[in-house]
């Protein structure tokens, strides 16, 4: 396990965000959230990566492990000057070459010299994906990141997690809606809501076209026809 | 030739401005003005400590700021309304001082001095004072330079990185404390966030990087701290409120000049970006 989870719930302002979560990911392996909005999905990330601390359970980390984080939103204060590559060179600094092969690998060649407060949302999203890389991480947290991607954008997106994965061998732990990919690409979906309704494999015999988009009715019929359930 | 009071003010001036400038980025970029004026009224607090009971001014002032600021990180973690809170204890720090002082006798005229600075009374010891702060501060915030950025742009990007962004803040805070002792006696308690301020206000558009807007912001700082020293010289006004007033006239010309200066640099950039966007028609 490279990251676990035991036992752990967390508040904010005094209000229970996580009851009695218990889970990990596995080196190399694909995990996604899943959950309506407010049912904890990023507050289980930041407990993961230590902005928010539990009140109960424990968080395990592996000697070995180089997370990195791309946040749901990133907020960018306008008088603060920041260009993609100094950006891609925070808090470590970097070569231009490697700066220029992220961006070339995230899909936006070139745009080094541009300001990260000019970039469309969905050219910025790319922009942290290749600073998130930059590391080498061995686990990846993703937080909504195709949130702002237009469908062409979607699916890109999720090739290039699936070669990131084949190529490095990098575990991703991600939070998404686009429930059709969910589907197909992760090795196992975590049904959220305060607490772990179930957690599984996604189940291949369901045709995905009948699942609806929306993640309210989703959210009724995961938890007992796609998911198998796991101890 | 330090005897000479004008070169004395002259280095006072620019110890300042250098210090200043790199810090007042980050309390541009952080918006902690409150927070500053909160310290640097507070530190008028420590002018009547010191008168009181003896005290070498400089610690004492930097006793009273370190503490208002350190009272102001604390309650600003709480999700409090900030600006009333600061605004609270900024001005009610002032005129405690203020009271305080008064209990003190023969020290009324003296007072203009701590509130609006008087850089031509700069004697050697106030200048090595300067000195060694502004050589405190710069050498930490460069030591610091990387983590204190990813802290201010997201502190959840920073934890991930595995910087503790409360230790981040905390010389960020001190760093202010510090600036505002050695840079009462220059600009006075009144105008010490407008010599923060205003000179990374004005460097903002002519910079693309953070690294740039600090180097700007000191250059800025450093040529208001001279010409408002010669202006105050020649003109018989008070030095610092003069030295506040020639920043501003060039934070005003900057942005007068703002249109040129874009069109200035996004042709440079469109130069630079021809050759990339040609190849980029491989990928799409
Ligand atoms: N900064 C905050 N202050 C108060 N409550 C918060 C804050 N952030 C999140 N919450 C609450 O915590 C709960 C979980 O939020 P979150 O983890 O963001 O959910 P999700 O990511 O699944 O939409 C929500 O009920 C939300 O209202
Ligand atoms: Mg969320």
């Amino acid at each position: 396990m490279l990251i676990r989870v035991e036992g752990l719930s967390a508040q904010i302002s005094g209000r229970e965000v996580l009851r009695d979560i218990s889970m990990g990911v596995e080196a190399g392996e694909i995990v996604t959230l899943v959950g309506p909005n407010g049912s904890g999905k990023t507050s289980l990330l930041k407990t993961l990566i230590g902005a928010l601390t539990p009140s109960q359970g424990r968080v395990l980390k592996d000697q070995g492990l180089r997370l990195a984080y791309v946040p749901q939103k990133l907020h960018v204060e306008p008088m603060l000057p920041m260009t993609v590559a100094r950006f891609l060179s925070l808090p470590k600094k970097k070569t231009a070459s490697s700066i220029a092969q992220a961006l070339t690998a995230a899909g936006v060649p070139g745009i080094e010299k541009q300001s990260i407060q000019g970039l469309s949302g969905g050219q910025f999203q790319r922009v942290q994906l290749a600073r998130a890389m930059m590391d080498k991480p061995n686990l990846l947290l993703l937080d909504e990141a195709t949130q702002r991607l237009d469908h062409v954008g979607i699916a890109d997106f999720y090739h290039q997690i699936a070669a990131i994965r084949r190529d490095t061998n990098c575990a991703v732990l991600m939070v998404s809606h686009d429930l059709n990919v969910v589907m197909r690409q992760t090795d196992r979906v975590i049904c959220l809501n305060t607490h772990i309704c179930c957690q599984g494999k996604p189940d291949h015999g369901v045709p995905h076209r009948s699942i609806s988009v929306s993640l309210g009715s989703a959210m009724r019929i995961w938890p007992c026809i796609t998911i198998s359930r796991m101890p | 030739m330090l005897d000479d009071f004008l070169i004395r003010a002259a280095l006072a001036g620019l110890g300042v401005n250098l210090t200043a400038a790199p810090l007042g980025c980050f309390v541009i970029w952080r918006r902690m003005a409150y927070l500053g004026d909160a310290t640097a009224h507070a530190s008028i607090l420590g002018v009547a400590l010191s008168l009181i009971f003896s005290l070498p001014l400089t610690l004492s002032v930097l006793l009273t700021a370190s503490l208002m600021a350190l009272l102001s990180l604390a309650l600003s973690n709480r999700g409090w309304a900030m600006d009333t809170l600061l605004g609270v204890l900024s001005h009610s720090a002032l005129a405690i001082g203020l009271v305080a002082v008064s209990f003190v006798s023969g020290i009324r005229i003296d007072l203009m001095a701590y509130l609006f600075g008087d850089i031509l009374a700069v004697s050697q010891t106030d200048l090595l004072t300067i000195w060694v702060g502004a050589f405190l501060v710069v050498g930490m915030l460069a030591y610091r330079w990387s983590n204190l950025l990813l802290v201010t742009l997201n502190p959840d990007l920073a934890i991930a990185s595995g910087i503790d962004p409360k230790r981040e803040q905390l010389i960020l805070t001190l760093s202010l404390a510090v600036v505002v002792a050695v840079a009462i006696k220059i600009v006075g308690v009144l105008l010490i966030v407008a010599m923060l301020i205003i000179p990374a206000a004005g460097a903002r558009p002519l910079s693309r990087t953070p690294e740039t807007m600090a180097m700007l912001s000191a250059v800025i700082g450093g040529s208001a701290s001279g010409l408002g020293l010669i202006a105050s010289y020649q003109f018989d006004t008070p030095t610092g409120p003069t030295i506040v007033c020639t920043a501003t006239l060039l934070f005003l010309l900057i942005n007068a000049m703002r249109p040129a200066i874009d069109w200035i640099l996004k042709s440079r950039q469109k130069d630079r970006q021809a050759q990339p966007l040609n190849t980029g028609e491989r990928h799409g």
